[in-house]
């Protein structure tokens, strides 16, 4: 790696004002994420996790800061990349195919192109039988698959995931991040992932980014060594439960300073 | 009755008689089959409702409790309404009754629509057309009737337009709840995909506050109906409205009865075809999300 990140998120800065009080949501923050990474970010309610999300997506600029996607300025543009909000927003009045392809159709491509490239992604990971069915017809996990597999046929290099499986149960849970895991090995992408759980951070990354509360401000990095693949055995060796360790101090720290939550 | 034997936990221990086995099997019912049958009863309950009204109207009127004279009578009136319908102009008016009806309909519901989805576009705008809108909104607009006529003459046009006046407004504003009802989020996601406002507004806006302008279809019909209908009371060549006015002028209280039970069938019909077209549209849109 030398020197040369995939993306660059320096000191930034999102300060929102509201009846003349200033609020810091983010405190001159910065990321450096090399291509391929799967890279976490963890850290307490109201931090500022999906502020930074919106700023990378270009939905909103920071106060302050640059966003260098592969060197180049992307402050405030939209579809450079796949950004799966905190909800799983399947649009209900599309059957999910049409959902699938959504962001292709925003990009202008043919409609059987679209459908082309979305069908063997759906039949590969768990969906098929549904194409057609609409989104109040699935269940939890599998709208959030179909609303995974609409951000990542958007095809961009990078995929921001907002607490994907936040609403899930723990079995559930395991299964999709098992499957997310697969679609991050086959397809190549870098990935930001936000989530609250430790050891969802820990079994799913290469970096946890921990950030601390009010105002939002990275607090460490860790790099998380553990050997890929990965699975259930994986939480139960020695260098999980250390790092496991390690982060629950870290987040333990912040809750004393933080009484709020 | 089932007995409890002395063991906490099983219940299938019976010591009655000499039956054994007390598991019942309930006969698994389909659900559709169960909704027919009970859908079939209540259009015969209808039915019978309705049959049950004209038999005693009928029966009123011939022992003179109720005065045939104003009550005209079931018979009375079809007589007179075939007499209508193969010598006279029913026919004619009906339907120079139900064109105007529909045009001013469908121009009101789509324009009203449009009105209310262009809010949408900037929220300036929006804010300060809506307490215009909501006081044109109570204005009575039958009122304006003898206006638009001498505005716009005794021809069709004025028709349309009061069963448009009646329509757009309402739409407008069902339009525009749905458009402050749209999930933020959903804009969001499709600015996330670089979509432009016009993509937004054409793969969110739109089928997003399809629902609330779908809901406004069914009292629309019915105030153009209204809005056409004294439209040809005020000053008209055509139309049922005129129909009745004229009976009512030289005494004929059964053609009267005509005209109001022709109307009655009329806005019955239009209603039925606003369902379907509902039905249709929610399907398509998959509202009953
Ligand atoms: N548009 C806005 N205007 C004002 N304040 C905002 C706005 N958006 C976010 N905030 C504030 O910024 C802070 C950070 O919000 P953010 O949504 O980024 O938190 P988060 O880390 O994603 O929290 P969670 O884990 O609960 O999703 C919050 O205190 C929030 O109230
Ligand atoms: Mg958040």
């Amino acid at each position: 790696m030398e020197g040369r990140y995939k993306l660059e998120i320096l000191n930034n800065t999102k300060i929102f004002k509201k009846n003349g009080q200033e609020f810091i949501a983010l405190e001159n923050t910065s990321l450096q994420i090399p291509e391929g990474r799967f890279v976490s970010i963890i850290g307490p309610s109201g931090c500022g996790k999906s502020t930074l999300f919106n700023i990378i997506a270009g939905l909103i600029k920071p106060t302050k800061g640059q966003v260098l996607l592969d060197g180049k300025n992307i402050i405030g543009e939209n579809g450079h990349v796949g950004y799966m909000l905190q909800k799983d927003l399947l649009l209900p009045w599309r059957t999910i195919l049409e959902n699938v392809v959504l962001g292709l159709e925003v990009k202008g491509g043919k409609k059987e192109e679209n459908i082309a490239k979305a069908l063997p992604l759906i039949h590969k990971y768990g969906l098929k039988g549904f194409e057609n069915h609409f989104p109040n017809e699935l269940s939890g996990g599998m709208r959030q698959r179909a609303a995974l597999l609409r951000t990542v046929l958007y095809d961009a290099e990078i995929i921001l995931l907002d607490e994907p499986f936040g609403a899930l149960d723990a079995q559930t849970r395991l299964m999709m991040q098992n499957w997310l895991l697969n679609i991050w090995t086959d397809l190549k992408k870098t990935i930001l992932f936000v989530t609250h759980d430790i050891d969802e951070a820990i079994y799913l990354s290469d970096d946890i980014y921990v950030l601390s509360p009010r105002p939002g401000r990275l607090k460490t990095k860790i790099t998380v060594d553990l050997p890929r693949p990965r699975n259930e055995g994986t939480m139960l060796s020695r260098e999980y439960i250390e790092l496991k360790q390690k982060l629950l101090d870290l987040l333990k720290d912040e809750n004393d300073q933080d009484h709020a939550i | 009755m089932k007995q409890k034997t002395g063991v906490i936990g099983t219940e299938s221990v019976v010591l009655n008689s000499s039956v054994v086995d007390d598991s019942i099997t309930i006969e698994v019912l389909d659900e559709e089959v169960l909704r027919k049958k009970e859908r079939k009863k209540i259009a015969f309950g209808q039915v019978s409702f309705g049959a049950l009204f004209i038999i005693l109207w009928e029966v009123l009127t011939r022992i003179g409790i109720l005065d045939s004279y104003y009550w005209s009578s079931p018979t009375t009136i079809l007589q007179t309404g075939w007499v209508a319908l193969t010598q006279g102009t029913l026919l004619i008016d009906l339907g120079y009754t139900s064109v105007a009806t529909i045009i001013g309909f469908i121009l009101g519901t789509f324009i009203g629509a449009g009105l209310g989805l262009s809010f949408w576009w900037s929220p300036f705008y929006s804010k300060i057309m809506e307490p215009y809108l909501v006081a044109f909104n109570s204005v009575p607009k039958l009122a304006l009737a003898p206006v638009l006529v001498i505005l716009l003459g005794i021809g069709f046009t004025s028709k349309v337009t009061l069963a448009f006046l009646m329509v757009v407004i309402v739409t407008a504003l069902a339009a525009y709840s749905g458009v402050k009802a749209i999930d933020p989020d959903m804009e969001k996601l499709l600015y996330s995909l670089g979509a432009k406002k016009r993509q937004v507004f054409v793969k969110v806006v739109i089928p997003s506050s399809m629902p609330w302008i779908i809901s406004s279809l069914k009292i629309n019909i019915a105030l153009a109906l209204a809005g056409a209908i004294v439209g040809e009371f005020i000053a008209s060549k055509y139309g049922v409205g005129r129909m009745i006015l004229y009976a009512g002028q030289i005494m004929d209280t059964n053609l009267v009865w005509v005209g109001v039970v022709a109307l009655s069938l009329l806005s019955i019909v239009m209603y039925l075809v606003t369902i379907y077209v509902e039905k249709f549209l929610s399907k398509g849109m998959n509202v009953n999300r």
